[in-house]
């Protein structure tokens, strides 16, 4: 499954969180970005969820307010990127519990870890959602606790 | 659970994201965002050293301004700090910064490699991670040459964590990809090959992206994965749902990994193997069997897995496309979805047949379905449902239906969207140019589309109907008459009247016999478009005009008052004036002898490959042109040749791009070249390779009989030579054409030898050709020809090539005509037998009379009539013109069409000469 890049936009077209699985300039990005947003949420409600784009299958769904946009290469399948996106979902929905926009938008850097875990470099590293939670669970196990940063000051 | 619960809450950080969101405008926004990087930038600098708590928070808070879209550029070296906390959040966050703002600064990525170093070799499987995630983010030049030899010792290694080695598999591959060059192959392949059996499956779910990328490029290498693969797949095929527990998705076992075999299994033939063959077939059925199984859950997470399996099985059944069984229910099951009421499901359905027409064994089975096609294309709601309908129709047309999916498209476009209008038609134009039986139709079918689809009617498009008129006369007469009637419409398209003036200027004749379309009425209807008109269509008119005085010397009156008012004979394009003024001294002075042959009607184009197909190739892209193209493409024996650059003014000459110089033409036909080219693509396929090409080089060899034509091509490239030589001096053209439609840059060309050059220009825009001159002295003779070495790069890429200049002794020579008695006294002076070359050798080429005299008086010497007394046999006689010396040659070839063979004897006053002409000479004969 080669993917190349993962958005995730508001209705509104608020970016929420980008993953870019190849190098590519900032000028690059933003227009990508542009185009994507506004493709994606021009479509009509009960389209199919996969779009051409360049050389590229733009897959994308909504979940509640937000839209996941996944861009994968020419061969790959559609279906199973489909799924992607929603073992993506599944994930933040258990680390979260009942994820939702606002926590993804707080929690940014957290929503960028699970990523890490599940994808690399553009290919599915791990399927099993028991394994990917046990290793963020490990990683939270490995941070201080919490009194200790809340009696940290502020700013 | 709220967020803040989980992990670390950085309450600094929630308090500026929820500041940022309560901000009520853009200007709010950034009036926030710059007081926090002050701050930020403050204590960054500030005296008091941060702990690692406070440099994270900031980090992070840099991190979320550059997300939402704002410049940063601090904060680096402290992100590289966090790098060697042993704090694994501060480590966290570090790396999270440095893979989403990848900086090329060198001195920072020193640092940077160092810490990955350190977490690469500190055995905490965690650490480890995180090192390797950041290598494959920023995957680098710097970072692949640092660590590309490290990251499969950490793969294969035996005690290696399972979650590092899916890392570092992955990691691999990201380099692999961005650096091909530093990730050598070595002892580690066959391990790599057998992590196919781990018992981990997420270790064979990472490793198998590996194989399979790897697999692309050096097959041959991991074949053995084939077998492994059918195996893997058939004992997860036939598992139980709940077999692979966590790997179970929604009751389908192991989607991904399921996929991925398959696709792994699509770089390879049919497995030889009868027994693997026959398991990989039994596992490809019961994917089959499994789609008429009732779902087990409702789920469409459910069907979806299970339908990615079946959409792979297909791709992987076409891709062997050698099992009619299978490839017949791959096209019965996709048929069922062509009516599924998910949308995707009817999207993919459509695709993927599109695949399956070009199949000998299931086009016929496509094709049953086309009414639900035709169908969809009328009803689906879906834009992009629709485009699939049509990209359908157009790869299972053939004869039989032609007319049928022609007449459904072009109803489509008068509702079809603009997005995919263009498209529509350039496939409409293909279709009906190749299924035309009669031309009519086709006239018909494009006059058609130009009343339907004007403005997305390409250049390409009208100068290919014009293209065919002019090139059947049968169908000459009816163009003309349809395109009249088109004509009359009042309001009808620009493209209309192009195509009208150009037919009724060469073909109005055909039916000016008829009353309603007299010459006259002919003018005046193409005139009272004229002023609508833009200036290429008006210059378009005027040539007609000229045509018209030819056809009809009855409107010579009106059509020169036309000429001459002032809106034509002072217009302000100089374009228009030119041709008002041109064309009416013409019709003024000129007879009508000189009328005639002056505008004569166009003679008919050469046959090539149509130039929209090529067209539609380049807006699909290379990998999307179906077979059938292809093959048609072949047939027609065309090659893309960049046609569509001509129009109907320059239709006389040959287009620019088609042949260098229109010297092609000159190189010799037959196999040598062609596959000589081949073999070079190949070659050149590989990144930054150098080629020197052989010195038996069939396409060198060619240049010992003649000075002018194409001395080297491949895909990228083409070299043409003209040349000319005077005593011992020559001047070389050497003619460097860009075949594709990027920029050549840094070119640079090294002739090795003692020649005076110019350098050329470094930069070689697409499409272009540029120009070398070459002054060549000979100072004494040579059989070494000087090498060229050209250096360029294409996209990426170094090219590097060395070729030899086709520059022979024999090019030197001057041409002696003797008499017979002269030749026979000086045959006997040469006759010290070092002086004597002699070859006896079979014949390569045709022994035809004419052709041995073309290439002898190629040579460069004079062909002497009547010297031998067998008159089958040929003389020649020459001097070489070197600084120093003069040599004279004399030379006799005696055929014997029998045996096919040839004795061949040069007597040169330089043994040496003797020598190396003979060799040259015994090549071209």
């Amino acid at each position: 499954m080669c993917m190349r890049f993962l958005l995730l936009f508001s209705r509104q077209g608020k970016l929420r969180l980008q993953k870019w699985f190849t190098p590519i300039s900032e000028r690059e990005k933003k227009k990508i970005i542009r185009d994507m947003t506004s493709m994606v949420l021009a479509r009509q409600p009960r389209s199919c969820n996969f779009l051409h784009w360049k050389d590229l299958k733009i897959i994308y769904k909504r979940y509640a307010s937000l839209y996941f946009c996944l861009a994968i290469e020419n061969q790959e399948n559609e279906l199973l990127a489909l799924e992607v996106i929603h073992r993506y979902v599944e994930l933040l929905d258990k680390y979260f519990g009942n994820v939702c926009e606002l926590d993804i938008i707080f929690n940014f850097e957290k929503a960028y870890f699970i990523l890490d875990e599940f994808l690399m470099g553009g290919e599915i590293q791990e399927t099993s959602k028991q394994m990917v939670n046990r290793s963020i669970e490990a990683s939270d196990m490995l941070q201080e606790t919490m009194e200790e940063y809340m009696s940290k000051p502020a700013f | 659970m709220p967020a803040v619960s989980k992990g670390d809450g950085m309450r600094g950080l929630a308090v500026f994201i929820s500041d940022i969101r309560n901000c009520k405008s853009k200007e709010a926004e950034i009036k926030r965002i710059n007081k926090e990087l002050a701050n930020i930038r403050s204590k960054f600098k500030g005296d008091k050293a941060l702990d690692g708590y406070s440099k994270k928070k900031y980090v992070c808070k840099l991190l979320f301004i550059f997300l939402l879209g704002h410049d940063i550029d601090f904060g680096h070296m402290e992100a590289v700090n966090l790098l060697s906390s042993n704090k694994y959040t501060e480590k966290q966050i570090g790396y999270l910064f440095i893979s989403v703002l990848v900086n090329s600064n060198s001195e920072l990525i020193r640092l940077i490699n160092n810490a990955i170093k350190n977490d690469l070799s500190s055995r905490n499987p965690t650490f480890m991670c995180l090192a390797l995630h950041c290598i494959a983010n920023v995957g680098s030049r710097e970072m692949a040459e640092a660590f590309a030899s490290e990251i499969p010792r950490i793969l294969v290694a035996g005690d290696t964590m399972d979650s590092v080695k899916q890392s570092a598999a992955l990691c691999l591959l990201r380099l692999y990809k961005t650096s091909p060059d530093l990730v050598l192959m070595g002892e580690w392949t066959s391990r790599v090959v057998h992590l196919l059996n781990d018992q981990h499956m997420g270790v064979v779910t990472a490793a198998i992206s590996l194989i399979t990328c790897l697999s692309q490029k050096n097959p041959d290498e991991f074949k053995t994965c084939v077998s492994l693969a059918v195996s893997r797949l058939s004992r997860i095929v036939s598992s139980a749902s709940t077999d692979l527990q966590d790997y179970t998705y929604y009751f389908v076992p192991a989607p991904w990994l399921s996929c991925k075999l398959l696709r792994l299994l699509q770089c390879y033939p049919p497995p030889e193997d009868g027994a693997v063959k026959g398991r990989l077939v039994e596992c490809l059925e019961t994917i089959l069997n499994k789609a008429q199984e009732p779902p087990k859950s409702k789920k469409v997470q459910h069907s979806n897995a299970k339908n990615a399996i079946l959409f792979e099985a297909i791709s992987l059944i076409i891709h062997y496309d050698s099992e009619p069984n299978l490839l017949v229910r791959a096209c019965n099951q996709l048929g069922q979805f062509l009516q599924h009421r998910e949308t995707n499901l009817r999207y993919l359905a459509l695709e993927s047949m599109c695949t399956l027409a070009s199949s000998e064994f299931s086009h016929e089975a496509v094709k049953t379905h086309i009414e639900t096609v035709i169908n969809a294309l009328k009803t689906e709601r879906d834009v992009s449902v629709r485009q699939r309908a049509a990209d359908l129709l157009y790869a299972m047309c053939d004869r039989s239906n032609a007319k049928q999916i022609v007449a459904e498209m072009l109803s489509y476009l008068e509702t079809a969207d603009y997005s995919i209008r263009e498209e529509m038609v350039l496939k409409v134009a293909i279709l009906a140019e190749k299924y035309a039986v009669d031309y009519s139709w086709y006239v018909d079918t494009i006059l058609n589309l130009i009343r339907i689809a004007g403005d997305y009617v390409s250049e390409e498009v009208w100068y290919r109907v014009i293209q065919i008129v002019i090139n059947r006369d049968d169908v000459q007469g009816y163009a003309a008459k349809t395109v009249f009637e088109a004509l009359q419409a009042p309001a009808c398209h620009e493209n209309m009247v192009k195509v009208g003036g150009y037919i009724l200027g060469e073909f109005g004749n055909l039916i000016a016999g008829d009353p309603r379309s007299s010459p006259l009425v002919q003018f005046n209807l193409l005139h009272s478009k004229f002023h609508l008109c833009s200036v290429p269509t008006r210059a378009l008119l005027l040539s007609a005009y000229i045509k018209f005085i030819n056809l009809f010397p009855e409107t010579k009156a009106t059509i020169q008052e036309v000429l001459r008012c002032d809106s034509q004979i002072r217009n302000s394009d100089v374009e228009l004036q030119q041709r008002a003024v041109e064309y009416l001294k013409l019709s003024s002075i000129a007879s009508t002898d000189v009328l005639a042959t002056v505008l004569e009607e166009m003679p008919p184009f050469p046959e090539r490959e149509s130039s929209i197909l090529a067209k539609l190739k380049k807006k699909k892209g290379p990998g999307a042109v179906s077979v059938t193209e292809l093959e048609d493409s072949k047939r027609e024996g065309g090659e893309l040749n960049g046609g569509g650059d001509r129009g109907p003014d320059t239709a006389s000459t040959p287009s620019p791009s088609a042949d260098l110089l229109g010297i092609r033409s000159a190189a010799p036909v037959g196999a040598a070249p062609a596959s000589a080219g081949s073999l070079l693509v190949d070659v050149f396929s590989e990144a930054g390779t150098t080629t020197t090409l052989p010195s038996s080089s069939l396409f060198w060899l060619l240049f010992v009989c003649k000075n002018n034509g194409v001395l080297f091509e491949n895909q990228l490239l083409q070299i043409g030579i003209k040349s000319e030589y005077r005593q011992n001096l020559g001047r070389m053209y050497l003619f460097y054409g860009n075949k594709t439609s990027v920029q050549f840059a840094s070119f640079t060309t090294t002739p090795q030898l003692n020649v005076q050059t110019k350098p050329v220009e470094p930069l070689v825009e697409g499409g272009a050709q540029i120009q070398q001159v070459l002054n060549i002295e000979c100072l004494t003779d040579f059989s070494d020809a000087p090498l060229l070495n050209i250096k360029f790069r294409y996209g990426g890429a170094l090219q590097n090539l060395t070729l030899k200049l086709p520059v022979t002794i024999n090019k030197f020579f001057q041409p002696t005509e003797m008499t017979s008695s002269d030749f026979f006294q000086r045959w006997k002076q040469l006759s010290q037998p070092q002086q004597e070359a002699q070859k006896i050798f079979k014949a390569n080429h045709s022994m035809d009379t004419e052709v041995l005299k073309a290439k002898l008086l190629g040579l460069g010497t004079a062909l002497l009539d009547n010297v031998d007394p067998n008159p089958e046999n040929y003389v020649c006689a020459g001097v070489i013109q070197t600084k120093g010396q003069q040599v004279g040659c004399l030379l006799r070839l005696e055929p014997n069409a029998q045996a096919q063979m040839y004795r061949l004897t040069l007597r040169c006053s330089k043994d040496s000469v003797s020598r190396r002409l003979c060799e040259l000479l015994a090549e071209q004969f």
